[in-house]
This record gives structure tokens, sequence and C-alpha cells, in this order.
């Protein structure tokens, strides 16, 4: 079967999961965003590329940082940006998901940026346009359910790659909720397709997918260990609906034993970076003083996630 | 015109030598606050020969078109794109914009384009190493050492030897 995301030629035509992405292709979505990052820094802070070309942000579910991002990416490319608010708008009413594509594609959409709690949906979509025969409309998965986010892992390949410009020596730790997070899987997949030493999955049990040694992470338990001699820590958000749940104790709890102290922190190696792909709560997964602390890039990664996500979407309409 | 006769006879010139000819026709009229700004990459290596032979002290701009060209619809973004880098104020400032080949003159509109991002030049002119014919827009160069007749079907390019010499090349498309 062909992959999905590619177009007969071999070139990326959708971005719907890091899995299964060839590390060149990864390797170029890098390169490129290092050209647009120059772009955020000039007096016209624009460039002609997408100039005449419509970017709809169709979002299922909230995600205020992520839909601004890449807005904020596709006007740096000088779209036309039309952003959705479905969830009080058509779906509310009863409209399926392919028929409000079919809606936007009548508007002359050139390109779907797509997140939706039903892990899949952005896969559909890309697969009804190319049954419709539009393989000149582009879709972008911004998120969907626990399956994947891939400019979020894009974005923290970045981070990884400015800081640390090789990936081949590389110990990294994942430490949280992995078992509903599309984050961590697109992470994990990204890592170990760019040739990561080690990849730690790190958390209780309750938090961790059966069977997740199969994507080629150490499974730890215990956030010591686990921090121990780590050149990148990757804290993961806790979600609230999880904290007083059947999954865990507490809040307080979960900090005491997976939260990132400057204290756990220091056994990690001493030029160590710490990312979060936010909203962070503080006191729950990361402690203020790592959150504010030397090490942590979080806000590099918000910066960095346009100048990947003005790449995605300058190489996807290309193509 | 016959490709044969254009593209077969013609000799090509040695590009070391050109940039000391395009220098000197530069030299006469360099201002103390011009600045270089060379397009990836053969333009680039020809505006760093140039900062050595006319001796200019200030840093040179480089800059990548890939997020200009108007055949981004048709062919896609450039799979190898370069970070511009501006490294001086441009508002105001006299550039002297540095490519290998002048052609259609597409790459220099993009470029001209791309500065104009950045701010309002006082003067932009145009150097570069060959002029091959073949406009597709109002375009020409301030300052050029070699003219040549070149059909479309070839394609001339700068590239650099073992040794790290400019050297020309023609491509001939099937």
């Amino acid at each position: 079967m062909r992959n999905p995301q590619l177009n007969a030629n071999g070139a990326l035509t959708h971005l719907l999961s890091i899995e299964g992405l060839p590390r060149e292709v990864i390797t170029h979505i890098l390169d490129t965003a290092s050209s647009f990052l120059k772009v955020s820094h000039r007096d016209v802070k624009k460039v002609p590329l997408l100039r005449g070309k419509s970017v709809f942000n169709v979002f299922f579910e909230n995600s205020t940082r992520t839909r601004t991002t890449f807005e904020i990416a596709a006007k740096r490319l000088s779209a036309d940006v039309i952003n959705l608010d479905v969830t009080r708008s058509s779906t509310a009413k009863g409209e399926t998901l392919l028929d409000t594509v079919d809606n936007l594609v009548a508007m002359h959409a050139d390109m779907f940026v797509v997140r939706h709690a039903a892990s899949g949906a952005p896969h559909l979509i890309a697969d009804h346009l190319r049954r419709l025969g539009r393989e000149d409309v582009h879709v972008v998965n911004a998120g969907d359910g626990r399956h994947a986010h891939p400019t979020q892992g894009l974005l923290d390949m970045y981070t990884i790659r400015h800081y640390k410009q090789e990936f081949t020596n590389l110990v990294v730790a994942i430490v949280g909720d992995i078992l509903h997070s599309r984050v961590a899987r697109s992470d994990i997949h990204a890592l170990t397709t760019l040739g990561a030493a080690e990849v730690r999955a790190v958390g209780p049990q309750t938090l961790l997918p059966t069977a997740i040694e199969k994507m080629g992470v150490r499974v730890c338990h215990d956030l010591r260990s686990a921090i121990r001699d780590c050149d990148v820590v990757i804290m993961l958000r806790l979600q609230n609906e999880r904290m007083n749940g059947a999954l865990l104790p507490s809040a307080r709890e979960y900090f005491r034993c997976y939260g990132l102290t400057p204290a756990v922190l220091a056994l990690a190696r001493p030029d160590a970076i710490v990312m979060h792909p936010g909203p962070m709560n503080r006191g729950v997964e990361i402690d203020s003083d790592v959150a504010d602390g030397p090490q942590a890039v979080i806000l590099p990664q918000v910066t960095f996630g346009i100048a990947v996500r003005m790449a995605v979407m300058g190489i996807l309409a290309g193509n | 015109m016959n490709a044969e006769k254009t593209s077969h006879t013609v000799a090509l010139p040695d590009a070391e030598a050109l940039c000391v000819q395009l220098a000197a026709l530069i030299r006469p009229q360099l201002q103390p606050e011009t600045v270089l700004v060379g397009i990836h990459s053969g333009g680039a290596w020809v505006a760093q020969r140039l900062q050595t032979l006319l001796g200019l002290d200030r840093e040179i701009g480089l800059i990548d078109v890939s997020f200009y060209r108007d055949d981004y619809g048709a062919r896609g973004l450039h799979p190898r794109v370069q970070p511009s880098s501006i490294p001086f104020d441009v508002e105001g400032r006299r550039l002297i914009l540095v490519d290998d080949v002048l052609y259609t003159g597409r790459t220099t509109r993009a470029a001209i384009n791309e500065l104009f991002d950045y701010g309002r030049p006082a003067v932009i002119q145009l150097a570069v190493l060959a002029d091959r014919g073949h406009r597709q827009l109002p375009i020409c160069a301030d300052f050029c050492p070699w003219r040549v007749d070149l059909d479309p079907s070839s394609e001339l390019v700068l590239s650099l030897d073992d040794g790290g010499r400019l050297q020309w090349s023609l491509d001939e498309h099937a």
C-alpha cells in the first residue's frame, strides 16, 4: 500500500503522522524550518509563498495555542486563514465530518489543518480527498485522539537539534501520561527514525500503554533512575481529569513520584534541556524552579513551532 | 537560433578571471557604504570573491529566493533552502546584488522583492558573472564581464572544483 502521506511522485502531500515518514523527509522539514525562522526576525515577517491560498483551521477539539501558531504560520506565508469553531457550529447541528469537508472544498479550500478527538480523522479526510480526485487539497494533522501530533513532534525535534545538533548519541526521557499522549507517540517515532541512542518512556504503570517497548523505547517506572545521564527530558502534561480518577491517587502524590524538581533534574547531564508541549501544570508534573530555570527550553519550543509549521505548509502546498 | 552553433562552439572563460574583471567594473562606482548581497549558491561564491578583490570590510548579505520564486506553484518548494542572512540594516543602503548567471531575470525579480521585505534600500545595482540572454522580464545587469547568447536547451552552471576554484560547465538538456 502506498504511504497515504505521499503523492504518486513520492512527495509529501499530507502530514498525518511521523510514523512511516522517511528520515530524509523529516530532515528536509527541519532544514526548511531553519530558513523560515529567520523570516520572523525581519521587518516584514511574511513571505509570499502561499499568497492567494486558503488555509482552513478546522478544530473539532479546543486548542488555543496550536490553532494560534498554525494561524500565525499560515499568515506569515501570506495565506488567507479561516478559523472554524466546528464544535459550536455545523457538527453540533448534526453534519458529518466528510460533509463539513465537502462544504469547505466547495469554498475552494487549499489546505485543512485538522484537530479531532478521534484518532484517524485527518487520515479519513485525506482518503476522502483522494477519492474525490482532489489531491491538490492538503491535510495537516494538528492532533488526532491519542494517535499523533506530528507538528509537535517535529518542533520537538527542531528544538533538540537546535540545542544538541546530533541525535545519534542522545538519551531522551519522555515522562508522564504517555498512555493518553499523541505528543509522546509522535516524539518516539521521530526520535527512533532520527536515530537517538536511547528513548526512555517514564511513568506509572497505569499511564503507560501496554507493549510500548515495541516502539523501541526502554520502559522505566522510577523517575530518578530514568533521568540519570539524560540529555533531553520531555515532560508531558497531566490532564486534570486524570488526577483524581482510577489511574492516579492524587496530583500531590503524582508530583512526589513523577514531578520534575531541581533535585531530580540534577541527576541528568549538566547540559540537559527540559521540554514541555504546554500548557504546563506547575506543581503537578513540573516544579516552577525547573520550568523557569536555565535548562528549560519551553518558550523557544513555541517560537520554533511557528517556523516548523511554516515549513510543513510551505512544502505541502508546493507538492 | 541554431542550438548547436551556440552551445557546442562556445568557449567557457575562466570563472576566476571573470571575477577579477567584474571587480574592475564595479570598483570605479564603489561608494564607502556599498554592501554586496549574494544570491545562493553561485552568487554567494561570486560575492565572496568580490568582497576580497574589492577589499570591502563590511559583511556581505546572502539571500535564498526560494520563498519568493514565481514557479513555486508549478515546481514546489526547493529541496535545499538556505537561510537568508542580511547582517545589516537595508533601509537607505546602497546594495549590489550579485548572481552568477543572468538569464530570464526571474531570480533577480524574486531577490529584489525579498530585499524590500528587509527595508527600503537607497539603490540596488546588479552584478553578474555571465549574461546569457533570453530575458523574460525588463531587467539588465549594471556590471557584467561576459555576455553570451546560449540556447535555452543548455544550462550554464557555476561550481567549485576540488581545489575550491570557480569553474563553468554547460549541461545539455535533451
